[in-house]
């Protein structure tokens, strides 16, 4: 009986672990939940940023946060499933695709700063861009894209091999095989990576400091043509986004109310975060649904 | 078919962008200051007031650090750098190529948590502490306490003007770095036996300033020089300032900024010192 | 000329498709190639006029424990010793990988085998939340409830390596997680049918095949949580303490080679050693990330199941 009494405590080890994780998950959000939604109104999530008086809100930053996320995932989707693509199905195993995975991976372990200041230099200084959501986008692209590519790669491998022969057999070519059978096939896997990317592009803060910008300018909400400087669609004018914001307030702010701003906008962030996680699972499953007719 | 879909997309909202870009130049003016994250709220706030009296001329403000705004302007890549520092005491700045305008004055106190109850301590006792020759606030009439220093970061403002006036060329001891000045208060203000220093404008009720040979760390005494712990910010600008840059500049200067903007963010406007102080730490009075 | 044989002569549409996707492809991957390129170039071009411009000894810089850039030791040489970062950078990361993996490891589990259906509804979607929460917040959250837990357990000030592991345990939790449950997931079922029809228990299964023939998959899992450990700047140095100093135990302020690099790299200016010596820091991380990719990619290919 020693082998089911094994079996027995390893279930049951199992669940603790489980039931550990979940208290932990959930007690931080209760924490940050708690700490801020008393502070979230209508005007905070609408009013724009005051410098040094109490009772600014987050508006611009919030509409910033969601358009650089819109834009940076426009940009590295399509090149980090091409690239996905590439190493999955078309690279020889050999030691220069070897080198290229290691790459991509140590690429992923940099840390944020030193890719902000690579953009700094290369999109602010370099190519002129400026302070702009442009470069911040560009630069959450090179910072996303090891681990899109990645998880790209990962899905399409999962994929049984009898699909790919299935596909040929019918007279397609390897390329239209995974565009239409491999690529619907992953997609769940891939828009569980592309998910926790949007997710890591909507907190991060220490590259965006450098590219984006830290300073949200009063928007014309009125105005939607993307060539006038202050429309909100100008991916030329800097924006702070609200991870940013909550780093600026937490290290430099001298509103008498940065604490509850600061607390405010986690809570925000961390809501925003949600929404975006259901819609996105939601699309994805309609998008699998639709491409694999199941 | 999808792909090469997504990639003219991306081809046109590249280009988009770039045409975008050079649309701003047309509609409007605008100039980029980097530089100190000390300074930067106070020429933010500068800047939207100019922009919303003056239509189409933005002014666009980012922090980065003392030492990003110098090498900026140095680069020419901006055209106005922010620094709590002069230029000439970083190295790998030509500081002669900048021009400088010293628009405000802050002063520097030592904060201490409020547990330990000291409120006085002379200059040679504040030195004692950040190199590491006092270690417990039991020697300076405190309670039995270890001394956790928690210093700025190295080359930041703050810390180069602390250690300018109050270790004299000693060297500090190692101890825990922080970067912000929002950090340093709430580590201070949570950590028993913890001191550090940081700008008059962040004081507030969770730690305690003290007095520093009997003065106390007020506006009055930095304009005569009494405490002797504070510092110019500056802008620096590479070579005289011309248009936008020349205007914006002049605006700083003028008292809807000096007076009106400056005191709020606990600055000291530099028309009310009563005193200047050189680089190398010569005060001469001004005699009006 | 007879149009079939035209036609056979000419490539065919799906030929002609497949070199363009081929080449679509090949332009992403170069793209990506070309970036990291440029960062390595970039990174290591700075960090090595250190010792090429600055004339450090390279030997100097790894193992001397004094930092201190702007100042210079008695024989005139800068003291910049970059030991007490490298091994703070080294002991957070590994220990937080440590405590992580079984947590990790164990979640994904039970999302797989034990209780798929309570766990992609409860635990996959919660963790996947938790990517989402910016390092900054993690850092106050470490800053208001963990350093002073920790201050009042264990004495000193709170900050150190310890509280450093926590606040990363539970930063690199989801990514482990996520991945862990993918590589799980790509286990073909045949082989847990297998392992059943021999008479195994669960455990037995999990234990013996399952995770066997995951490993490859669970090991890279562990590498990406310890890259993201090894590249997290904000939120360590919030609850590290920054200083330079030899940790000697798990609670005195230590430094990782990000802390002392994000907190310094504003302050200093382009071309100078001061900034030289923080861009070497940052190419000792990318060479140390890169010694922890070939040690995972050796272990995972010795581990896996031959097939």
């Amino acid at each position: 009986m020693n082998v089911k009494r094994q079996d027995k405590l390893a279930t049951i080890i199992l669940y603790v672990i489980a039931g550990a994780i979940i208290l932990v998950l959930v007690a931080l959000l209760a924490f940050i939940l708690i700490q801020g939604l008393p502070h979230v109104s209508w005007h905070f999530l609408t009013a724009p940023a005051r410098a040094f008086e109490a009772g600014g809100g987050i508006g611009i930053q919030l509409f910033n946060s969601f358009y650089l996320l819109v834009l940076a995932m426009l940009i590295s989707v399509p090149l980090s499933l091409g690239a996905g693509i590439y190493l999955s199905e078309y690279a020889k195993k050999n030691w220069l695709t070897g080198l290229i995975r290691t790459s991509i991976e140590i690429l992923s372990s940099l840390p944020s700063v030193v890719v902000g200041l690579f953009g700094f230099l290369i999109f602010v200084i370099q190519f002129n861009f400026g302070f702009s959501i442009l470069s911040g986008a560009l630069v959450l692209t090179v910072f996303n894209l090891p681990l899109l590519t990645r998880n790209v790669e990962e899905s399409l491998a999962s994929i049984s091999h009898a699909q790919r022969e299935a596909g040929l057999a019918l007279g397609l070519s390897r390329w239209e095989t995974v565009l239409k059978i491999i690529v619907p096939e992953a997609l769940p896997g891939i828009v569980t990576g592309m998910i926790l990317g949007a997710g890591r592009v909507f907190g991060e803060a220490a590259a965006l400091i450098y590219t984006a910008g830290q300073s949200a300018p009063a928007l014309d909400f009125t105005n939607w043509n993307p060539f006038y400087i202050a429309s909100p669609l100008n991916p030329m004018r800097p924006a702070e986004t609200l991870a940013v914001h909550i780093w600026k307030i937490n290290s430099e702010g001298i509103m008498p109310d940065a604490v509850a701003v600061s607390a405010g906008a986690s809570a925000v962030l961390i809501v925003a975060v949600l929404i975006f996680n259901l819609v996105a699972r939601w699309l994805g499953q309609r998008l699998f649904k639709k491409m694999t007719s199941s | 078919m999808k792909k090469p879909f997504l990639l003219i997309a991306m081809l046109i909202a590249s280009i988009v962008g770039l045409t975008a870009c050079q649309n701003v130049s047309k509609q409007g003016e605008s100039i980029t200051i980097v530089g100190s994250s000390a300074l930067q709220p106070l020429v933010e706030a500068a800047g939207e007031q100019y922009s919303n009296n003056h239509l189409g001329k933005f002014v666009n403000v980012q922090g980065g650090g003392s030492g990003t705004g110098l090498s900026q302007i140095q680069e020419g890549a901006v055209a106005i750098g922010n620094s709590d520092v002069y230029a000439e005491e970083k190295s790998g700045i030509k500081a002669k190529e900048l021009v400088d305008h010293r628009v405000a004055v802050v002063g520097i106190t030592p904060v201490l948590n409020k547990k330990i109850g000291v409120r006085n301590l002379t200059m040679a006792q504040l030195k004692a502490i950040f190199t590491g020759e006092v270690t417990n606030w039991r020697e300076l009439g405190g309670p039995d306490l270890p001394i956790v220093i928690i210093n700025r970061a190295q080359g930041s403002g703050s810390r180069l003007t602390f250690e300018k006036w109050v270790l004299k060329g000693a060297q500090a001891k190692q101890a825990q770095e922080q970067e912000s000045t929002g950090m340093v208060r709430q580590i201070v203000a949570t950590t028993p036996g913890a001191i550090s220093y940081m700008a008059f404008s962040y004081v507030d009720k969770t730690v305690a300033s003290v007095k520093v040979n009997g003065v106390k760390p007020t506006d009055q005494n930095v304009t005569t020089n009494r405490w002797p712990i504070w510092s110019y910010e500056h802008m620096y600008t590479k070579g005289q300032p011309k248009g936008l840059t020349k205007q914006f500049l002049a605006y700083v200067y003028s008292s809807a900024v000096q007076d009106k903007v400056l005191p709020k963010l606990g600055y000291i406007p530099v028309a009310k010192m009563q005193v200047t102080r050189s680089l190398d730490g010569h005060v001469r009075a001004i005699t009006p | 000329m007879d149009p079939i044989r035209q036609r056979l002569l000419k490539k065919s549409r799906q030929a002609k498709l497949e070199k363009r996707g081929r080449l679509i492809g090949l332009l992403c991957i170069s793209l990506i190639v070309l970036v990291v390129v440029a960062i390595f170039y970039f990174v290591a071009s700075r960090g090595l006029a250190t010792f090429y411009h600055d004339k450090v000894n390279l030997w100097d810089f790894l193992t001397k424990q004094v930092w201190n850039p702007g100042t210079k030791d008695s024989h005139g040489v800068p003291a910049v010793g970059a030991l007490p970062m490298i091994v703070g950078s080294f002991l957070v990361t590994i220990f937080a990988a440590l405590v992580a993996t079984p947590f990790a490891i164990g979640a994904a589990i039970f999302m797989t085998e034990i209780s798929p259906r309570r766990g992609m509804r409860i635990l996959k979607p919660v963790t996947e939340l938790l990517v989402g929460i910016p390092s900054v917040v993690y850092g106050f959250i470490g800053l208001t409830v963990v350093v002073p837990v920790i201050r009042r357990l264990f004495g000193g000030t709170g900050f150190g390596i310890l509280a450093g592991t926590c606040v990363l345990f539970v930063m690199i939790l989801p990514t482990v997680t996520s991945m862990s449950v993918d590589a799980l997931k790509a286990v073909p079922r045949y082989y847990r049918d297998a392992s059943a029809a021999l008479g195994a228990t669960r455990w037995q299964t999990i234990y013996k095949v399952v995770l066997r023939a995951a490993m490859p998959g669970l090991l890279t899992a562990i590498v990406f949580g310890m890259a993201r450990a090894f590249g997290e700047a904000l939120a360590v140095q919030m609850v590290i303490g920054n200083a330079a100093l030899m940790p000697h135990n798990l609670v005195s302020p230590a430094a990782t080679l990000t802390s002392v690099l994000t907190l310094g790299i504003g302050n200093t200016i382009m071309g100078s050693l001061e900034n030289n010596a923080l861009w070497s820091l940052a190419l000792i991380l990318l060479l140390m990330s890169l010694v922890f990719n070939l040690v995972i990619r050796w272990i995972g290919r010795k581990g896996a199941v031959k097939s």
